[in-house]
């Protein structure tokens, strides 16, 4: 143990004595070091932010549209022809694995609030929407159920129609505004979720009861038809199996023939998260790729700078053996020698990579999260990798034969 | 009981091609507490024999054995034990680690035998105090004279307290005040009981010891007292060619 500690106080003394050339030879395991911490902190944060996103719009849900249609060879796209009613889904509502069901028809619309105006989504929408979707309110509360039933001109306002129509500051609940000319109660504002997987401002939206939307606001072709049907499965593993019941379900009370094509499409949530889990599996490969080259291209140049040492130094070695140092002493010391620049240098470069990765998210606003594991396993790498390299100019100077290692100019 | 008893001693190198017979067969007693010079000139074959009296190096043949112990067939380590414990080296060269100060350079051998950095202090100061540079401990070689150096050198060689020190041409970098200074110490530590064997070429040096051992061609030529009485057989260099 003391020898220990006193080889490496000799190794930090060695190394001081060419700072220049240690701090060059540290530089490669720095840089690596650095640039992958801050590369995964700016990777785990994006890939955090995105999954935020993901769960924004509710978990484990499943979305049926109703279908494009092919009308005299004109295809009409998603929401063509009405062909998904409440019926439909109150049915789907029987799969088991289905906990909670909801639908909604969505029509833009100029809104007013006093002197103030706004363009906006506005979706008529049933409670159990709400709950999947995962929205909650700031002030305020959901419509009751009779509000629901009887549909009451109530409405729930998204934050960026809160931050438009009233003043910073001000609750919206219980404030008036106008949808189609229609005077609405606010009875509840709604937490902001920020922006979806595709960029489009999510709280850019007021909610009212389907039933108003419906016979009061919208107006409908036949009740009972609606824009988009919500359904949110008990776990992810059984949404596949869901999808496949829905299909199953909608064909059937469709009357749809083998033949042809569905006339509604299901959107599994799981699909959108494959997608971006992909992109960050090959994301971390790439990392490793580049923590790897890095570390490599570091770890060579520790044992260059050792070999160097080791030549400069053979004399000192046949001094040491001399005086009865073991060939075990002068391999450990070279080796410490190897791992106290690397470790050093994974050091330095994990403060780097921190540093990096705050200045990323303070100067950029892109958003990191470093983790302690990271750091370690970093700092753990730079370190084995001066155990690795320095091996084989340890070994070297531990194999030195004393008398020719005096001798040496 | 003889200190070094060397039987025979045989040291072929391999060359290339070539066999090189640095050591013919030399047999030698040293008693302890003696202070012996071996002459000879460059490839007599004097420094292979201090490599193998000093445990750096191991005989090709006969036997060497130190305080008792056949030391011909030990391995590695033990050598390293032996060196550091019993033997002291003394260079031409001095042999300080640069940029070290004196006060580490003393403690070295002691650093490898495993003493607690407090008592290593404590000894390698009184073996600085010996040679007389206690006030110098805080100097790095470069900072000493060569008589100052090889003294730190002298004082390294016996802070293990050892049973030999074996100075190899101790003055040869020397001017002739800091030659008669070093000798002086060596002869002093003699007096107070340690061995010393002393390789040079110069005669005025091997005045110094008690004892000359001339060797040539890898045998010893003759082995006399400082009256020149020869002490041990002398194996003509006839009988062995």
């Amino acid at each position: 143990m003391n020898f220990l500690l006193m080889t490496v106080l000799v190794a930090f003394r060695v190394l001081g004595r060419h700072r220049m050339r240690s701090a060059l030879t540290m530089l490669g395991i720095i840089i690596g070091v650095g640039a992958v911490i801050a590369m995964v902190s700016i990777g785990e944060g994006a890939k955090a932010a995105v999954q935020a996103q993901i769960a924004s719009f509710g978990t484990n849900v499943i979305t049926v549209l109703p279908g494009a249609t092919t009308v005299s060879g004109v295809r009409t796209g998603h929401g063509g022809m009405v062909t998904l009613t409440v019926a439909d889904i109150e049915e789907l509502k029987k799969i088991p694995a289905v906990t909670e069901v909801g639908w909604s028809r969505r029509d833009t619309m100029q809104i007013i609030h006093e002197n103030k105006n706004w363009f906006t989504t506005v979706n008529g929408v049933t409670s159990g929407y709400l709950t999947i979707r995962g929205w909650s309110t700031v002030s305020g509360d959901f419509f009751t159920q009779t509000e629901m039933d009887s549909g009451a001109k109530v409405v729930l306002l998204g934050n960026t129609i809160v931050n438009n129509l009233f003043e910073p500051g001000e609750d919206p609940v219980g404030a008036t505004i106008r949808i189609k000319n229609i005077p609405f109660k606010v009875v509840g504002a709604l937490d902001a979720k920020g922006y979806d997987t595709r960029g489009a401002d999510q709280d850019d939206v007021v909610f009212i009861p389907f039933t108003t939307a419906e016979r009061k606001v919208m107006g409908t072709k036949f009740l009972g038809s609606i824009g988009a049907g919500f359904l949110s499965a008990e776990s992810p593993e059984q949404m596949p199996q869901v999808v496949d019941e829905v299909k199953r379900i909608l064909r059937q009370r469709h009357k749809l023939r083998p033949d042809k094509d569905d006339d509604f499409t299901v959107r599994n949530q799981l699909d959108i998260a494959k997608v971006q889990e992909g992109t960050s599996e090959s994301m971390k490969l790439l990392l490793l790729a580049v923590a790897s080259i890095s570390l490599l291209v570091g770890g060579i140049g520790i044992m260059n700078i050792l070999l160097v040492s080791v030549t400069e130094r053979t004399r000192e070695i046949g001094i040491r053996m001399a005086v009865g140092a073991k060939r075990r002493h002068i391999l450990l010391q070279f080796l410490v020698e190897a791992v106290v620049l690397s470790a050093m240098g994974g050091l330095i470069g994990v403060g780097f990579g921190v540093g990096g990765a705050k200045a990323a998210s303070n100067v950029a606003g892109w958003p990191t999260i470093i983790s302690g594991d990271i750091l370690l396993i970093a700092f753990g790498f730079s370190a084995l990798v001066g155990v690795f390299f320095g091996l084989y100019p340890a070994n070297k100077a531990s194999r030195l034969n004393p008398i020719e290692a005096l001798r040496y100019e | 009981m003889s200190l070094i008893v060397c039987r025979d001693l045989v040291k072929t190198y391999r060359l290339g091609e070539m066999d090189v017979h640095a050591l013919r067969g030399v047999s030698l007693k040293i008693d302890a507490g003696g202070f012996v010079a071996v002459m000879g000139a460059s490839g007599s074959g004097k420094s292979t024999l201090m490599n193998i009296v000093g445990c750096l190096d191991v005989p090709t043949g006969g036997t060497y054995s130190l305080e008792g112990t056949d030391v011909s067939t030990l391995g590695e380590n033990r050598l390293a034990e032996i060196r550091n414990s019993k033997i002291g080296f003394v260079f031409q060269n001095f042999n300080l680690i640069t940029r070290t100060t004196a006060m580490e350079n003393v403690q070295l051998p002691l650093f490898y035998k495993g003493i607690p950095s407090r008592e290593q202090k404590a000894m390698a100061l009184r073996a600085l105090e010996r040679v007389g540079l206690a006030d110098r401990q805080r100097h790095h070689p470069a900072q000493l004279s060569g008589g100052q150096q090889q003294r730190v050198a002298i004082a390294r060689a016996l802070v293990t307290n050892p049973s030999i020190i074996l100075a190899d041409e101790p003055t040869g970098n020397l001017d002739s005040q800091a030659s008669r200074e070093i000798m002086e110490t060596l002869t002093q530590l003699n007096r107070e009981g340690i061995t010393i064997i002393l390789v040079t070429h110069e005669a005025d040096i091997a005045g110094y010891a008690r004892r000359t051992i001339m060797m040539k061609d890898g045998v010893i030529l003759s082995d006399r007292d400082a009256g020149g009485v020869a002490i041990a057989r002398v194996v003509p260099l006839e009988a062995r060619v």
